[in-house]
């Protein structure tokens, strides 16, 4: 045993001594800790299941450019619409100017169970009608099969992509692939099964998505969607003063709406500039061409920009991580007054280590290594409120919010390491308060 | 100056004085805030709908494969099956009115428009939320016809669901925004440039918005069944049989025709009472999560004066008997601790007030918080106060027992 282990061990045990000599402060310093990590962890686990990246990877890569279309005035807010009309999006997707790009609107259609028995009632199905680039563009994990191809775009062939849990339920978790169901009364032949896939929030539906628990369960060529009028089952936002087609579909189409999200994928920084020129170069056009009477006005945001721009992340999170916080501070200055009124209380023995030589490096060492171990008590009653706090979010948040708040080993231990170091902030002007302890005088004063 | 000698003694314990002063700083700065949050919310789910919300239900169920466009067919088809329902619905034992119903309050889907006093909608203009049904709407949701009538059984309409009915009811706000010398009942507004006539006033109807806003209680209602490929229906149990006439409801439309989907949360049968929990459940989540941290900072801080007054106590032990030798009562040692408690208190009180506002002024610009009222804040301080005193207590108790014997004694 080195000399620097056995002396840790010894501060260790004088820190014992000591935390045991007044116990009702230690429980106070600890339990002062704990509810400040655990209400600032159990906020922050909030926060970090709704504000994560749903797809880290290539987030960056993955833009959605909006037009002004509407003109100045004519929209909600000062920014053009954070989605596209019909038109438009076809334009975009027959022009063909990103690697990979999709033009995407949620449809709510209904499975019927082939085996049309008495209790076989049809299934409603929440997905997406999309474009063949989709699924490669954000990496959807396949099961069974892939994605249809890019001639099934073309030519309306009725193909479907279904979730797991789909397949589960009505092919009993076997390989569909190949297969025929009945969707709203039309033959779509299987050609991929997705493993488990749901992003949160939903990045690719319309202004960010939204939480939701379960994935999307089938995906529909966007074209084959649009010619037997599936009808868009999400958001769609009118210019000021125009009638809104709601779920008449013709209408929809016909109209200068906005309701299709759409992503392309842009992987460096050359062709983000290039699309950019080529977003402004269209809107040109459509300004010579008479139909905009005012200049180009477009964004071409990446995933994480969007999800910002359109504060997918309810406000409520960020305030009561904010307050949560706050919560945390006012424990530590808590516990900076009661380790100072501790260890000052000690000031005899100090001095008398002092004066038998312990340097002021060692009355360091003692005092941080007991700071130490309240913030690791605090920690560990920390771990217990903290567990508590977020298996009780339920109470507080949405399902499909509270399901994303999880405790996982990188949130135990940042609990733990949180309130260690900040016993170890709190106890610093505490312990120099107590190595500028004067031996002599003190000992004479006593 | 009574006083003097206390802040002299504070003078000796800087550092210590100033944590506890920023403590409390801290603590009301978080707990006025807080506690503003708190009342807004609590403010916002005691707001009325103006709905007879007892017994009521709602339902709202697809049609599998509805017929999309405008044709006459499918809004035929689509109407069909609607009024076939609506039928089912009134035969019940339990159930004593139906009516077709886009929406209802607190459910947040709504669709909206201006009403304007001329065709070509210039001048004043009112934003309301439209709320489509038929001549039973305004009886089953419990509304308050303060002008005018009911519509007429031959005035309701069906197909898509647009606005500019040749007649429509609205609600007090919109009559007077538009009218504001209370004339309205009977004049004529447009809606996308079509003409309505007002027939009815009723005294007050939330809009199906949840969040505040200007127009929160601008509603107006259409006499058109919407015929698409969602239905809604509203429905009054007779007193007290709610659950029953739920059950009875879903029996008996599955009964009529089973081809119909009821995707939860969204679509179902649903008491009233669920949809305002559940419209409600952030605003209440919220409330609950704020009390918790106003609650756990309040202990923290009081458990904190308790400890370090405990230890001011301790360290005085000495002059505490000397000055109970000099003739100091018991009254006046603690009257001392609580005083010397006031003082920082009062500091921290100060800090915090300012603290306060400025954190609100924060959360104002990142977090569009309203303008915090001073009452909380006044509320928040006067809490501090009073909890400061009670914490104080029990350490300067202990300190009014410590004898005048230990003045003789050496430390």
């Amino acid at each position: 045993m080195s000399l620097g282990e056995w002396m840790f061990g010894y501060y260790l045990e004088l820190a014992a001594r000591s935390l045991r000599r007044s116990p009702g402060l230690t429980a106070l310093m600890m339990v002062s800790i704990s509810f400040g990590v655990a209400a600032s962890m159990t906020t922050y686990s909030v926060f970090r299941g709704l504000s994560g990246d749903p797809i880290p990877w290539k987030s960056s890569t993955l833009f959605m450019p909006q037009i002004d279309i509407w003109g100045p005035g004519n929209g909600f807010i000062d920014e053009p619409p954070d989605a596209l009309d019909y038109a438009d999006a076809m334009i975009l997707m027959r022009q063909h100017r990103a690697a990979r790009q999709s033009a995407i609107y949620p449809i709510g259609p209904s499975l019927f169970p082939a085996n049309s028995g008495r209790n076989r009632s049809p299934i409603p199905l929440d997905g997406y009608a999309v474009s063949s680039e989709f699924f490669p563009m954000l990496d959807v994990p396949f099961h069974y099969g892939s994605g249809w191809r890019a001639d099934d775009d073309a030519s309306q062939t009725p193909v479907a992509v279904i979730s797991e849990k789909l397949n589960q339920q009505v092919f009993a978790g076997g390989n569909s692939v190949g297969k025929v169901i009945d969707i709203d009364h039309r033959d779509y032949r299987i050609v991929g099964v997705m493993t488990d896939w749901n992003p949160q929030p939903r990045f690719f539906d319309v202004q960010g998505g939204y939480y939701s628990v379960d994935g999307p369960a089938v995906f529909l060529p966007f074209q084959t969607s649009v010619a037997v009028h599936m009808i868009n089952t999400g958001w769609d936002g009118c210019r000021k003063g125009a009638s809104d087609p709601q779920s008449n579909f013709v209408a929809l189409l016909n109209s200068d709406c906005v309701w299709i999200a759409y992503m392309a994928e842009l992987d460096d920084a050359a062709a983000v500039h290039s699309y950019r020129q080529y977003l402004d170069a269209y809107a040109s056009d459509q300004q010579r061409a008479g139909r905009f009477h005012w200049p180009p006005n477009n964004r071409l945001r990446d995933v994480p920009a969007f999800l910002d721009h359109e504060q997918v992340v309810p406000r409520d999170t960020k305030v009561s991580l904010l307050v949560a916080q706050g919560l945390l501070i006012v424990c530590l200055v808590n516990t900076v007054g009661l380790l100072l009124a501790k260890f000052l209380r000690r000031s005899g023995e100090i001095a008398v280590r002092r004066a038998l030589g312990a340097s002021r490096a060692a009355i360091y060492a003692q005092f941080l290594t007991e700071a130490a171990v309240i913030g690791l008590g605090g920690g560990l009653l920390g771990l217990i409120f903290t567990a508590i706090g977020v298996l009780s979010i339920d109470q507080i948040l949405p399902p499909s919010l509270a399901a994303l708040a999880r405790i996982d080993p990188s949130l135990l231990s940042l609990t733990l390491l949180m309130a260690i170091a900040a016993t170890l902030l709190a106890g610093l002007y505490p312990t120099y308060r107590a190595s500028r302890v004067q031996p002599a005088w003190q000992l004479k004063a006593s | 100056m009574r006083a003097h000698p206390i802040v002299a003694a504070l003078r000796r314990h800087k550092v210590a004085v100033l944590l506890i002063v920023l403590q409390i700083a801290l603590t009301l700065a978080i707990v006025a805030n807080a506690l503003f949050i708190i009342g807004q919310r609590v403010e916002r789910m005691a707001r009325p709908t103006g709905i007879d919300e007892r017994d009521l239900i709602r339902i709202l169920q697809q049609w599998p494969v509805a017929p999309t466009g405008n044709d006459a067919a499918a809004i035929e088809q689509l109407d069909a099956l609607q009024r076939a329902d609506l039928a089912t619905l009134r035969s019940l034992p339990d159930v004593q009115n139906v009516a077709a119903s886009t929406s209802i309050p607190l459910l947040y889907g709504y669709t909206a428009g201006a009403i304007t006093l001329d065709a070509n909608q210039k001048g004043l203009s009112v934003h309301a939320a439209y709320y489509y049904g038929d001549q039973y709407l305004r009886a089953t949701l419990g509304l308050h016809l303060i002008a005018g009538r009911d519509f007429d059984a031959s005035e309701i309409r069906h197909g898509r669901a647009e606005p500019g009915s040749p007649v429509i009811i609205v609600s007090q706000p919109v009559a007077d925004a538009l009218f504001p010398i209370g004339n309205a009942l009977g004049k004529t507004v447009y809606q996308d440039g079509k003409p309505s006539t007002i027939v009815g006033i009723v005294e007050r109807l939330q809009t199906p918005r949840r969040s505040d806003s200007s127009w929160a209680y601008n509603s107006v209602l259409e006499p058109l069944r919407a015929d698409d490929a969602y239905a809604g229906y509203v429905v009054r149990a007779r007193p007290g049989r709610e659950r029953a006439a739920m059950r009875e409801a879903r029996t008996a439309l599955f009964a009529v025709n089973p081809l119909r989907l009821m995707p939860e949360p969204s679509a179902g049968l649903h008491a009233f009472s669920e949809i305002r929990a559940r419209a409600y459940r952030p605003d209440r989540g919220m409330a609950l999560l704020m009390t918790v941290v106003c609650t756990i900072l309040l202990c923290v801080t009081a458990a904190g004066i308790v400890g370090l007054t405990s230890f001011w106590v301790g360290q005085r032990y000495r002059q505490i008997g000397v000055r109970r030798a000099l003739g100091a009562r018991r009254l006046d040692i603690l009257l001392y601790f609580q005083l010397e408690n006031l003082l920082i208190a009062g500091g921290g009180v100060v800090g915090g007030t300012l603290l306060a506002f400025g954190l609100n002024a924060w959360l104002m610009t990142h977090y569009e918080m309203a303008r915090l009222p001073l009452i909380y804040v006044a509320t928040g301080a006067l809490a501090m106060l009073a909890l400061g005193q009670a914490a104080v207590l029990a350490p300067a108790r202990r300190a009014s027992h410590v004898s005048p014997v230990v003045a003789t004694r050496s430390a």
